[in-house]
């Protein structure tokens, strides 16, 4: 579930200082970096699964054009999480096929 | 939060016009998604130090951010445009709220997006575009970990010299087909462009010099994930298979301009054939089809920073004379030496476009790619309603859902083009671009109501 991630960091990368729950795991970040980012960093692997087949992706683009990132944070549904800062505390939460009628955002 | 001249994106051609406009003595509005200005080129080159890898290139661009510091400059971050309206200006959304700003003068300048690079399995985690991995590096200090680079274009050669420079070298580099010998006759005008033809050169010998293995000519790609949650990444060069293991595999093969906004106003728009994209139609000054509508930048057709930069401007000049603050004589003497650098800029271009065109395999890619990533439709699904009677996108998107997830067709509509185009035998350029609506960027109705009532409108 959690694969290793497929980045590492640069020479002389800032340490990740801010610390984010995702589906209730800690994930680290670095400040002005965005949630997309932080999840790509945590795992490898999916961050959500689509709507009509149930497949796993990731975020894609990384900037605001593919949707494939979106995920709940903070209860707002469908976040471009490529395109919000990373913030102390930030709840997010994996997006997992279509959303029932009735479903809480 | 009236303007006399709003700007839609800060990256080097936003910033650009910006700057000359606010000295011209309009106020300016600068909307941008981001939370700093740079766009994607200069993506957080103001809060990064420190990152020499990322070239001397990329720094260049703290210049223009820091002309943003003038007291005629309002830079909104954060603000994404859903809409523009011909009477009430430009209508935009930040945390969940909705604000208009009325503005005499529009200029957009969204830039472009990567050209969608479709083969089975690109829909997989594990693989990104190269320019996305571009921006992690500068905005979170990531480099990719045991990549493969694969596609065609200039980027693919500073992002390998980038994660070289940075310790992270790729695993290999597969470029697609390119066609240099058929864009020799183009290179007399690249000879303009010597020393960023020199920089490409400069790129391409670092890269031997770190021994990176590369495959020339490559053509059928395919990705899986394997067991342990890599990318095992298969294609051919002529007649010999090749199936290698990575971390990550990042694609490229150039870019589009970002045309949902201009589009979704209705300006005109004409067919690229050269770089196989639509652009709006503008006349030397960036001004569109609509007379108080200027867009500068990649987002009226692809040229690169340097081109946009002096494109930002240029619309700044004519916006001024517009605004009757620069009479025809100053804006003319002023454009002179712009013009001269735009032209140095683009010379290299015609020869970039047809030495790195696009394999069609990846216009009309085979049966099994997801085309649509937003609604899961494949090529061969695309193929058969086009054979029996979709033959254009809107006919398209009613039967199959084409275009109509959350992206908006940014993702697919090249592609689904490509399929039609192939499918009933007619040139590309006779089936778009396709019709796009407000808002060009998801926003919930309660945002939208947030707006109060508009009596009056319509459209």
């Amino acid at each position: 579930m959690n694969a290793a991630s497929r980045f590492r960091d640069a020479p002389g990368a800032a340490p990740r200082s801010l610390r984010l729950m995702l589906d209730g795991v800690p994930v680290l970040a670095r400040p002005g970096e965005s949630v997309a980012a932080a999840l790509l960093a945590h795992s490898g692997g999916a961050t959500r699964q689509t709507p009509v087949t149930g497949a796993g992706r990731a975020p894609y683009c990384m900037m605001g054009v593919c949707f494939d990132c979106l995920v709940t944070i903070d209860g707002h549904p469908n976040v471009q999480a490529c395109m919000v800062s990373a913030r102390e505390g930030m709840v997010i939460q994996r997006q997992i096929g279509a959303r029932r009628l009735g479903d809480q955002p | 939060m009236s303007a006399d001249l709003v700007i839609i994106g800060a990256g080097p051609a936003g910033m650009a016009a910006a700057r000359v406009a606010a000295e011209g003595g309009l106020s300016v509005t600068l909307l941008d998604e981001q939370e700093r200005a740079g766009g994607q080129i200069y993506r957080n080159v103001g809060a990064v130090a420190g990152r020499g890898w990322l070239g001397a290139d990329y720094a260049r661009g703290g210049a223009l951010v820091q002309g943003l510091d003038h007291p005629g400059i309002t830079h909104q971050p954060r603000a994404t445009v859903w809409r523009i309206d011909a009477r009430r200006g430009v209508i935009w959304l930040r945390d969940g709220q909705s604000h208009v700003s009325p503005a005499a003068h529009v200029l957009i300048a969204t830039g472009a997006q990567e050209r969608p690079v479709p083969f089975p399995g690109w829909t997989l985690p594990g693989l990104m575009p190269a320019g996305a991995a571009q921006i992690l590096m500068k905005q979170s200090g990531m480099v990719p970990d045991e990549a493969i680079l694969a596609g065609a274009g200039p980027l693919l050669y500073l992002v390998a010299a980038q994660m070289i420079a940075a310790g992270a070298p790729p695993v290999a580099l597969v470029e697609t087909p390119t066609a240099i010998t058929h864009a020799l006759p183009k290179l007399p005008r690249a000879l303009f462009g010597l020393p960023t033809l020199i920089k490409g050169l400069g790129l391409i010998a670092r890269i031997r010099a770190a021994g990176i293995p590369w495959y020339r000519g490559a053509a059928d790609f395919r990705a899986e994930t394997t067991e342990d949650g890599r990318i095992r990444f298969d294609f051919t060069t002529g007649k010999q298979s090749h199936s290698l293991t990575c971390g990550l595999l990042l694609t490229h093969l150039g870019v589009i301009p970002q045309s949902h906004l201009t589009r979704s106003m209705g300006l005109a728009h004409e067919y690229d054939a050269e770089q196989g994209a639509w652009r709006p139609t503008l006349d030397p000054w960036g001004q569109s089809s609509e007379p108080h509508v200027f867009v500068a930048g990649d987002g009226g057709g692809i040229g690169g920073a340097e081109a946009a930069r002096a494109k930002g401007a240029l619309a700044a000049l004519a916006i001024l004379h517009q605004a009757g603050k620069l009479d025809a004589a100053g804006r003319d003497r002023r454009a002179a030496p712009l013009r001269r650098a735009l032209s140095r800029a683009l010379s290299l271009r015609p020869f970039l476009d047809a030495a790195y065109s696009v394999p069609s395999a990846f216009l009309a890619p085979p049966d099994e790619t997801i085309v649509c990533r937003c609604e899961e439709v494949t090529a061969g699904s695309i193929r058969k309603a086009a054979c029996t009677g979709a033959e254009g996108l809107r006919l398209m998107r009613t039967s199959l859902r084409t275009g109509m997830g959350p992206c908006q067709g940014r993702m697919c509509e090249t592609t689904v083009i490509g399929l039609i185009a192939e499918a009933t035998d007619r040139p590309a350029s006779t089936l778009g671009p396709g019709r796009i609506r407000t808002p060009v960027k998801p926003v919930t109705l309660a945002e939208i109501a947030a707006l109060g009532p508009q009596p009056e409108e319509t459209t």
